[in-house]
């Protein structure tokens, strides 16, 4: 008995493309940006479509953190593998799942990443390297340390790396990961995407250190810091961490300072947050918008990326409106190998 | 045939796969040097170095969780938890992670880990160091669990458990690692999922696990000498269940027993007595008894241990409540 599902095979073609040199050329900055608004448009989208009743479950968007997730996967090689978070939707497209996959996983379709088992908060596509996204807080991070010590005992020049967010670093499995990895110093990188909230609770109330890279340093870890909005920045600073442990130095915790535009999930009021707070941070850190300035973009020109992103988006939606509805009976196959 | 003691068994199934297979390696806190908590990893670090026979920092979600990650790329670990109690520490990775992994991804993740651990009464440890926690695990979908009582069984099955795709959970009594028994000379696995019956027998059958196979073997001698033939049957894997072998035993003999260490509420025994009374309700002559720990924590001083956890008298006496012998 085995993937069932998963034998089926309509496994798309990524959209995203996924290249690696130490720093990014304007030609590639111009394809980052187009990547960025892809998953902005996305995530749009999913915020509309809940909103219209056709979404069920949890959904939490990546709106603001777009240039981490597309940072630190292009800077990967191939072979290395990931875990997400439970706002999973950017990093898993920027790893090279095809929209129309993670679609139909949030419409639980058969042919979504996931074949309709995982939705929102567990999307894989192991195929390329997404070892998925984790519903439990900090729950990926062990996995990571654990695939990082296969890489290592096996001779693989593979580094597996681990998101996260500020409220993760509360939870037992951080510290006790981060420990073991740098006890064994495996090859793995840990990418904190520090948005400043946990859910709703701000940083000052469930941290009592400012700075949270000290906790990786604690353990003796090589510690890097980026802005998490400048893409630049991001994809430099994950390619030194990705350098570092894949040349057997050990694992590395890079901090990327970032904004989460948007609630903790689709339909938050976010009555624990300033309003214009969240409005000045989407005036002067949008990540996109920072690009774009840097780019010198026309309106004419990023109007062009922009059509061609929806396009795809709203073909997503089509193609997951068409997908195949899993037989009920079929949960109960793949419970066990 | 070699006779081995079901410590020794146990590691003869780990080193005999470490040998032959570069995949599987160990892993737990203080396994090294100390040898395990139990004894049972003892010389192994001499053989298979530091690498492949891992002491872990006293961090049993990282230690599981880890576990897990190997086992997602291809290896095949054996995560050594030094108490069952323990596995509430790790009950996350375990629960959530492991069990559910395959499931959600869509059957793309495959799992191939074994979570070692043991526990039992009968040396006053206290409440925190001799749970019997079979019951939490195999409520589980996605786990496999194994609790095995014989030498030759803890050796078969474990090695099963090690070349098994799926999360298995192996439980060992404490109490057992000492008891000797002869084991064939190469490894013959046994299937994960068949029970084996110790004991032939027409008037009672006794599905019992654990310490209480050997102890309702006891019983079974001591009811034979009243007149009272019984079968026992160790289930051996407790997820899944062979129900086969059990209702059948009990369509022969009319009459079952269910005994083992953990707390009788909610046991697994209530799930065993619910299978026979179901498949086997026009063959039952009396209602099902139960046999397990009184309904406490584990207390510290030997005389309420003792009290608390039962005995091949416990099962002597329910297996003569079924026959009106009591």
């Amino acid at each position: 008995m085995v993937d069932e599902c998963h034998r089926t095979n309509h496994k798309l073609r990524a959209v995203a493309k996924v290249e690696t040199k130490t720093s990014l050329a304007k030609g590639d900055l111009r394809d980052v940006l187009r990547e960025m608004l892809l998953i902005r448009r996305f995530e749009e989208k999913v915020e509309e479509r809940f909103r219209a009743g056709d979404l069920p479950g949890f959904l939490h968007v990546a709106i603001g953190q777009e240039a981490c997730a597309v940072g630190v996967c292009r800077a990967l090689e191939d072979g290395d593998i990931i875990a997400s978070t439970h706002r999973a939707h950017g990093h898993t497209l920027a790893k090279g799942t095809h929209p129309n996959e993670l679609m139909a996983e949030l419409y639980g379709k058969t042919e979504g990443c996931s074949h309709g088992y995982g939705g929102s908060m567990h999307l894989y596509d192991v195929e390329r390297g997404n070892m998925g996204a984790n519903a439990v807080i900090g729950g990926g991070l062990p996995h990571i340390t654990g695939a990082a010590l296969a890489f290592q005992m096996r001779g693989e020049p593979r580094v597996a790396l681990a998101f996260f967010g500020d409220g993760a670093t509360n939870i037992g499995t951080f510290h006790e990961s981060l420990n073991l990895a740098q006890l064994w110093k495996v090859p793995a990188v840990f990418v904190l995407e520090d948005n400043k909230w946990a859910e709703s609770t701000p940083e000052s109330q469930h941290s009592p250190i400012r700075d949270l890279s000290e906790r990786a340093k604690a353990f003796g870890m090589k510690a890097l810091k980026a802005d998490g909005q400048d893409v630049e920045a991001v994809y430099k600073t994950a390619r030194q961490a990705l350098e570092h442990a894949r040349s057997g130095k050990g694992p590395v915790f890079v901090h990327l300072d970032c904004v989460r535009l948007h609630g903790h999930y689709i339909g938050d009021p976010q009555v624990y947050r300033d309003k214009d707070e969240a409005r000045k941070l989407a005036e002067t850190r949008d990540p996109i918008t920072m690009l774009r300035g840097k780019l010198e973009l026309s309106d004419e020109e990023f109007e062009e990326l922009d059509v061609e992103v929806t396009e795809i988006v709203e073909a997503s939606v089509e193609f997951a409106k068409n997908g195949t509805d899993p037989a009920p009976e079929d949960a109960l196959k793949n419970i066990y190998a | 045939m070699p006779e081995l003691s079901y410590r020794e068994a146990v590691r003869d199934a780990l080193a005999t796969a470490m040998r032959q297979d570069d995949g599987v390696f160990i892993m737990g806190e203080d396994i090294a040097e100390m040898g395990g908590s139990m004894g049972v990893t003892s010389g192994m670090l001499e053989e298979f170095g530091r690498e492949r026979v891992r002491n872990t920092p006293i961090s049993e979600m990282a230690l599981a969780g880890a576990a897990i990650g190997a086992a997602l790329q291809g290896m095949r670990p054996v995560a050594e938890i030094m108490y069952e109690d323990f596995m509430t520490l790790a009950a996350e990775q375990v629960v959530n992670q492991a069990a559910k992994l395959r499931y959600m991804s869509g059957g793309q993740l495959t799992v191939p880990v074994v979570f070692r651990t043991q526990g039992g009464a009968g040396w006053s440890p206290g409440a925190q160091h001799a749970q019997q926690l079979e019951a939490w695990f195999v409520h589980i979908p996605g786990l496999k669990v194994v609790f095995a009582s014989t030498p030759e069984d803890v050796r078969g099955l474990l090695w099963s458990a090690i070349y098994d795709d799926n999360p298995v959970v192996f439980f060992e009594h404490r109490t057992l690692y000492g008891i000797k028994g002869n084991v064939p000379e190469k490894i013959e696995p046994i299937p994960i999922g068949k029970a084996r019956v110790h004991r032939e027998g027409e008037d009672v059958t006794v599905i019992a696990t654990g310490r209480l196979v050997h102890e309702s073997l006891a019983a079974a001698e001591e009811a034979e000498k009243q007149g009272v033939s019984v079968e026992v049957v160790d289930p051996r894997t407790l997820q899944p269940l062979d129900e086969e072998t059990l209702v059948t035993s009990v369509k022969k003999t009319n009459r079952a027993v269910v005994a083992h260490e953990a707390v009788t509420r909610m046991g697994f025994g209530a799930e065993v007595a619910s299978v026979l009374q179901y498949q086997a309700f026009d063959w039952l002559d009396a209602p099902i008894e139960r046999v397990g720990a009184k309904f406490s924590p584990l207390p510290f001083a030997p005389v309420m241990e003792q009290f608390v956890v039962p005995h091949a008298d416990d099962v002597l006496q329910a297996i003569l409540r079924t026959v009106n012998k009591a």
